[in-house]
């Protein structure tokens, strides 16, 4: 299990998701990827991507301008 | 026992796709979404770009349906492909810069690419026969089938029994009484399925999921590509035209001109890629340069963007003007005024 980031910083909705998705494609189960977004949409869209995809979502940080949502890859076998 | 039978469904956030969803999966087929992103859609990114959006509850609606539909969602990027659909569609454009039954074609046909690399069994789609004047006809949808290579794996749950018989018909998979027989441009058959099916809420169809469907938007294609005397084009390039004034006061340069502060928070990402113009005396919008622009240029420029400012009927207004890469400067300058802007100038 390992620990893994994603730059999504002006990218705007659904290319956050779309990152999350391909980045989570390569990962193994449990690994945790942290994304960082300006397009607030993506506080809605990381977490809906998750449940319908079989992810958990471990948490989303608010900062003034950015968020961190942080994923962790379900048993699934791709994206 | 029989194998599980797969379909690969069309979502565009829409209800039509929702429902040709949903009569499948009634019929025991699991049922997977996909959904392409073109760059050009409406879904999504005008909603995190306008301020006045944001009291509106955020969701991106391809999600929302697969969400509600129980089924996963596959997001494809296909902005890079698609320029080939846009600049050279084999079947033209509609009303404006909207190729859409190629589109149909290409996206039907990478459908059916994931449908084979995934070992599912056919496709599902929202159409309905008539129900748009391009790429929904009676004539145009078994050429949507054959030229994407999908043939009768098809199918278009919504308005099938309008239509010759499909493999999953045929093989027993999926019984065609139980399709539907809709056609036409009416939504009321879709609405009395949505209440049949306990779908209460859903994404109302407003002007199309596609920019390129819009008049204005493709008309600032259109000008984009006139200006750079090509067609090229990025993903920033048709992000830009989605927001702000555009004013090509000059052949050679146009400027974007943020109408909120939404737009502004937006446009600000983009300042180490264009000349920037930001009214200092007075509030006022941030605005791009794109283009080549010399000192009257900038001049002009400044003029134009101090008349969208709160200073437009003062003398003089302080613009602070940033070239890529460059030093910034401040020019005072006295607004144009509002009958001095030619609508040409609008693009």
């Amino acid at each position: 299990m390992s620990r893994h980031e994603l730059d999504c910083r002006r990218l705007l909705c659904p290319m956050p998701v779309i990152r999350t998705q391909n980045r989570v494609a390569g990962l193994a189960p449990g690994d945790e990827l942290a994304v960082t977004c300006t397009d607030p949409g993506a506080a809605k869209d990381i977490p809906a991507w998750c449940r319908i995809n079989g992810h958990e979502l471990l948490g989303i940080e608010h900062g003034d301008d950015e968020l961190v949502v942080t994923v962790r890859v379900g048993a699934s076998e791709d994206g | 026992m029989s194998k599980q039978r797969k379909a690969v469904a069309l979502i565009s956030g829409g209800l039509d796709s929702m429902l040709a969803t949903r009569v499948v999966q009634e019929q025991g087929i699991h049922v997977e979404g996909i959904n392409f992103f073109t760059g050009f859609c409406v879904e999504g990114h005008t909603h995190a770009i306008r301020r006045q959006e944001r009291a509106k509850p955020k969701r991106n609606n391809a999600l929302w349906v697969a969400e509600q539909l129980g089924i996963r969602l596959h997001i494809v990027d296909i902005v890079d492909e698609y320029k080939d659909v846009l600049l050279n569609p084999r079947h033209g454009y509609g009303k404006n810069l909207n190729p859409c039954l190629d589109c149909k074609v290409f996206m039907v046909g990478k459908a059916h690419a994931w449908m084979r690399e995934h070992d599912f069994d056919f496709i599902v789609t929202g159409e309905v026969v008539g129900q748009r004047p391009m790429s929904q006809r009676s004539a145009t949808m078994p050429l949507v089938a054959e030229e994407s290579g999908v043939g009768d794996r098809l199918l278009r749950p919504l308005c099938a029994q309008r239509l010759a018989e499909t493999l999953p018909e045929r093989e027993g998979w999926i019984d065609r009484d139980r399709l539907h027989d809709f056609s036409g441009r009416s939504r009321k058959p879709q609405v009395a399925l949505a209440a049949e099916l306990g779908i209460e809420d859903y994404a109302q169809p407003a002007g199309g999921c596609c920019f390129l469907t819009d008049a204005s938007y493709s008309a600032k294609l259109a000008d984009l590509w006139r200006a750079r005397g090509n067609r090229e084009y990025d993903l920033d390039d048709i992000m830009l035209l989605k927001v702000g004034r555009h004013l090509r006061p000059r052949a050679h340069f146009k400027l974007v001109i943020a109408r909120e502060e939404g737009e502004v928070k937006f446009l600000q990402g983009y300042r180490r890629q264009f000349t920037h113009l930001l009214p200092t005396s007075h509030p006022g919008p941030l605005a791009l340069l794109d283009g080549r622009a010399d000192v009257d240029d900038l001049e002009l420029a400044a003029r134009i963007v101090a008349r969208f400012s709160q200073g437009r009927d003062a003398d003089k207004v302080r613009v602070e003007v940033v070239p890529t890469g460059g030093e910034a400067q401040t020019l005072e300058v006295a607004p144009l005024a509002t009958d001095a802007i030619p609508s040409g100038w609008y693009v």
